[in-house]
C-alpha cells in the first residue's frame, strides 16, 4: 500500500506572481553577515576602510561546510560588528557603504571548468547556498560520488506569498538552461527533472518550453498542496521514494536542488559574478505595492520596503520567507540574506495569533501531517519527559512545516512543540551516544 | 525603528476554524432536528431542550467559577451536549429531571474528567444512559401529536411484535421516541450540513448505519422493509451522524472510524435482539466509546520512510 502523504490546502495569496522582478537602487549600506547558510561561519578577509567592488570577497569560507561571502555594492568597507542572526547566534556582519556606483570586480572572469571537480569547485566559489530558504552550500550537497538516478529541480513553491522561484522561471530561463546543462554535463543524472506546483501555469509553461527545445530534462507538474516544496514530500511526489528519517535524498539517488539556484549556477558559468543579489518577494498585509524585487544581498529590509513605497500600515510582525516557515525578525533593519526567497510585513491584525485552547481531539493536525505523525502523542511524551517515546513517535521525522497547527481548531503551538521535542530528543540521543562509548 | 515588531515561531498564518466555530457548525446542524420534534411533539419538547442548554451551560459556567478556571462556555461545547442531550429525551419528561440529566452530562461526564476534550464518554449520550437506568426516562416516551395510531415505539414494535408504522411516517418522524430522534429527514438535513462543512466525514455514520441495516437484514428475516425500519427507528440516525462522531471519544483515522462505526453498529444489533432494553444505540456508542483509545492505537498513520521502531 502507497503511503498517503498529506499536507494542507494553505491559502495561495500569489499576488506577485507574473510580475517582473524590479532591479532595486543601490542601497546607502549593505550588511553582510558572514553565516547566511547552514555550517561554518566564512571568516572575514576585509578590514574596515578596504574599497570594494561588487563581488569582491569579503568573506571566505572556513571548513568544509561554508560558504564565501562577496560584497554585493561597490565602495568601502565601513566597520565589522556582531548582528544577531536568526539562529540565535551573535556573528560577525561586514557594513559596507556604498558609493553607488555598482562597479564589478575587475578580476571578475568566468570559471574554467573541464571536469566535475573543477564545477564543484566553481559552485563553491560562487557562495551559492540553498536559495529555496535552507541555505544549504549547494556544492556539498553536489559533490557526491554515489550516482544520482533522479536530479531534482524544486520548482514547487509551495508556500503563500512567494512568488521570486517562479518568476526568476519565467525571467530567467537562459540561466536555468545553462544551470541544467552544466548539471546534466559535469554530475551525470539518468534523469532531470522539475517540479512545479499546477498554480504557476507561466512558470509551468516556460520550462516546458525549454524542456522541449533543449531535451535535458522533464516537468511534472504538481497538486498545489503545501509543503509540496519540502524536499523529502517533492522527491516522494516525483519519484515514489521516501527518504527515511535522518537520511539525505542522495540516500535514495536523488538530488533536490532549488530552481533559483539552478538559475544562479548557470548564471555564474557564464559571467563569473558570484551570488551578490536575490531576487524577493515584498509582500504581506502592510505592504503598499506588493512586487518581485532583485536586491543586493545585505540590503536592510527596510529599504526594500521603502523601495516598495513604504508601509500602508504601520507593520507589527516582519518576516524571513513564507508565512508557514519563515522567520519573524525583531528589526527591519535585519539585511536581505543569500536565502531570502520573500520579505512580507503585515499589520497588527494580522500579527497575533489566537490564545491557544484545549485539545478536543479531532485529528486534524495527525490527519494532515505529510508524514503521518501525531502531533498531541509528542505534546504528551514532552510533558511526562518520556524520551524514549519521542523517539518512537518520529519525533525526527518532523520537518517543522506547520501544517499541524496551521488545521489545529484549538489553536494550539503543535509544531512549536515539536521543535523543542527535537531539541529535547537530540539532547538524549547525544548522551546516550556519549555513554556507549 | 521597530522594536515594537511582534517576533513569534512560525507558522505566522492559521486556518479560520476555531472549535467554537465546529460548535457553532454541530448546533446549527442540529437546528432542522430542534424544529422537527417541536413540530411533533409541540412546544414542551423545545422547552426540554432550551432548558437543556440552559443548565448545561450554567454547570459548566458554575464549575469553572468554582475550581477558579478559565471561563470556557465561549467555545459553545455546553450547548452542542444540551441541544443532543435534550433531543434524547422524550418531550414529556418532567423537567427536573432533564435538569439533573443536564448536570450529570457537564458535571460527572465532561468537567470533572478535565473538560472538553479530556471527557472518555459523549456526555450526551452517558447522560442519556443514566437518566435511562435511573428515571426510566425512554419508558413511556411522547407520541407526536400528529399521530393517532401507534401503540408502541417502533423498537418495542420490532422486538415484541404488533403493528410497526410505515416507512414514510418513520422517515418524517411521525413515532413514539425522543424529540430528535424520530425525524430521520431533519437528521440527515443536519449530516449532510456537517459533511459539507467538513466538521465530520462520512465513516462513522455510514459503518454504523449501514453495520445495523445488514446485519438485521441478516439476522431477523431477510426483510428489506424490516432493516429499514429497523434503522429509522430508536435514536440511530442522531446517534451514528451526531453522538458517536464526537472528536474526543471517536478514532480520528479513516480507517479508525470505520472500525468504530461497525463495532457501535454490531453492538447495537446485538443489544436490539438479545439485550433488555428494546435501544441499543446508547449502550452501543458508550461500549464503543470505551474501545476508542484502542482503536486509535491499532488504526494509526504509518510514519513516513518506512519507520521501524
Amino acid at each position: 500500500m502507497a503511503f498517503s502523504l498529506r499536507g494542507v490546502h494553505t491559502p495561495h495569496r500569489k499576488n506577485t506572481a507574473n510580475m517582473t522582478a524590479v532591479k532595486m537602487d543601490p542601497p546607502r549600506t549593505v550588511t553582510l553577515p558572514v553565516s547566511m547558510h547552514i555550517g561554518k561561519p566564512a571568516t572575514v578577509v576585509v578590514k574596515p576602510g578596504d574599497k570594494v567592488f561588487v563581488g569582491t570577497l569579503v568573506a571566505e569560507a572556513n571548513g568544509f561546510v561554508s560558504s564565501p561571502v562577496y560584497s554585493s555594492v561597490s565602495g568601502t568597507v565601513a566597520k565589522i560588528s556582531d548582528i544577531l542572526v536568526s539562529s540565535g547566534q551573535e556573528v560577525p556582519a561586514i557594513i559596507i557603504e556604498s558609493d553607488g556606483e555598482m562597479q564589478l570586480d575587475p578580476e571578475i572572469a568566468p570559471p574554467v571548468i573541464s571536469s566535475k571537480e573543477e564545477f564543484i569547485e566553481a559552485v563553491k566559489l560562487s557562495g551559492i547556498v540553498g536559495l529555496g530558504g535552507a541555505g544549504f552550500p549547494t556544492f556539498v550537497k553536489l559533490n557526491t560520488t554515489a550516482p544520482i538516478e533522479e536530479l531534482l529541480i524544486n520548482g514547487a513553491e509551495c508556500e503563500p506569498y512567494i512568488t521570486s522561484d517562479s518568476v526568476t522561471m519565467t525571467d530567467r530561463t537562459e540561466d536555468i538552461a545553462d544551470g541544467i546543462a552544466a548539471l546534466k554535463k559535469y554530475l551525470e543524472p539518468k534523469k532531470i527533472i522539475i517540479g512545479i506546483e499546477k498554480n504557476k501555469p507561466s512558470a509551468i509553461k516556460a520550462m516546458q518550453k525549454l524542456a522541449k527545445e533543449t531535451g535535458n530534462f522533464t516537468v511534472k507538474v504538481l497538486p498545489s498542496i503545501y509543503p509540496q516544496g519540502g524536499e523529502k514530500v517533492l522527491t516522494y511526489h516525483i519519484t515514489g521514494k521516501q527518504i527515511p528519517e535522518g537520511k539525505l535524498p542522495i540516500d535514495v539517488g536523488c538530488v533536490v536542488i532549488n530552481s533559483t539556484t539552478v538559475a544562479t549556477i548557470g548564471a555564474y558559468i557564464k559571467t563569473g559574478v558570484p551570488l551578490v543579489s536575490k531576487c524577493v518577494t515584498v509582500d504581506g498585509s502592510a505592504v503598499k505595492t506588493p512586487m518581485n524585487v532583485i536586491a543586493p544581498i545585505g540590503t536592510t529590509l527596510a529599504d526594500v520596503f521603502e523601495f516598495c513605497g513604504g508601509f500602508s500600515e504601520e507593520p507589527k510582525k516582519i518576516i524571513y520567507g513564507g508565512p508557514m516557515m519563515g522567520i519573524s525578525v525583531p528589526s527591519a533593519d535585519a539585511p536581505v540574506l543569500k536565502n531570502t526567497n520573500a520579505i512580507l510585513a503585515f499589520k497588527a491584525k494580522d500579527a497575533i495569533l489566537p490564545e491557544a485552547t484545549a485539545c478536543i481531539s479531532c485529528g486534524s493536525c495527525a490527519n494532515n501531517c505529510p508524514f503521518g505523525i501525531n502531533p498531541p502523542l509528542i505534546e504528551k511524551a514532552v510533558r511526562n519527559n518520556d524520551v524514549e517515546d519521542l523517539e518512537k513517535l518520529g519525533t525526527n521525522l518532523c520537518m517543522e512545516c506547520g501544517c499541524c497547527s496551521y488545521v489545529c481548531p484549538a489553536k494550539r503551538p503543535l509544531v512549536q512543540n515539536n521543535k523543542l521535542a527535537k531539541g529535547v530528543l537530540r539532547e538524549y540521543l547525544k548522551k546516550k551516544e556519549e555513554e556507549k562509548q | 525603528m521597530d522594536s515594537n515588531l511582534n517576533i513569534s515561531v512560525s507558522p505566522h498564518i492559521l486556518c479560520a476554524t476555531t472549535t467554537k466555530r465546529i460548535m457553532l457548525d454541530v448546533v446549527i446542524a442540529l437546528l432542522p432536528a430542534v424544529i422537527a420534534g417541536t413540530l411533533l411533539f409541540g412546544l414542551r419538547a423545545l422547552l426540554v431542550v432550551a432548558l437543556c442548554v440552559a443548565v448545561c451551560l450554567l454547570t459548566e459556567f458554575l464549575f469553572n467559577v468554582v475550581i477558579k478556571a478559565k471561563q470556557t462556555i465561549g467555545d459553545l461545547s455546553a450547548v452542542v451536549t444540551g441541544v443532543l442531550l435534550g433531543l434524547n429525551l422524550p418531550a414529556n419528561i418532567p423537567l427536573w429531571q432533564a435538569a439533573i440529566g443536564s448536570i450529570f452530562a457537564i458535571l460527572v461526564v465532561k468537567c470533572i474528567f478535565g473538560g472538553i476534550g479530556k471527557n472518555l464518554f459523549n456526555p450526551a449520550i452517558a447522560a442519556r444512559v443514566f437518566m435511562l437506568i435511573a428515571f426510566g426516562a425512554m419508558a413511556t416516551p411522547a407520541f407526536p401529536m400528529l399521530d393517532t395510531i401507534s401503540t408502541a415505539t417502533p423498537l418495542v414494535v420490532l422486538k415484541e411484535g404488533g403493528f410497526a408504522p410505515p416507512l414514510v411516517d418513520l422517515f418524517l418522524g411521525i413515532r413514539g421516541g425522543a424529540i430528535g430522534e424520530t425525524c430521520v429527514l431533519a437528521l440527515i438535513i443536519g449530516g449532510v450540513y456537517l459533511l459539507i462543512r467538513r466538521v465530520i466525514t462520512w465513516h462513522i455514520p455510514v459503518a454504523f448505519i449501514a453495520t445495523t441495516f445488514i446485519l438485521t437484514f441478516v439476522l431477523v428475516d431477510f426483510d428489506i422493509y424490516t432493516a429499514l425500519s429497523s434503522i429509522m427507528s430508536g435514536g440511530l440516525f442522531i446517534g451514528a451522524i451526531f453522538m458517536a462522531t464526537d472528536y474526543t471519544t471517536s478514532p480520528s483515522s479513516d480507517l479508525g472510524k470505520l472500525v468504530f462505526g461497525i463495532f457501535a453498529g454490531l453492538m447495537t444489533v446485538l443489544i436490539r435482539f438479545w439485550g433488555v432494553y428494546p435501544e441499543g444505540v446508547s449502550f452501543a456508542i458508550l461500549l464503543a466509546n470505551i474501545l476508542d483509545p484502542y482503536i486509535e492505537v491499532w488504526t494509526k498513520r504509518r510514519l513516513f520512510g518506512g519507520y521501524k521502531k
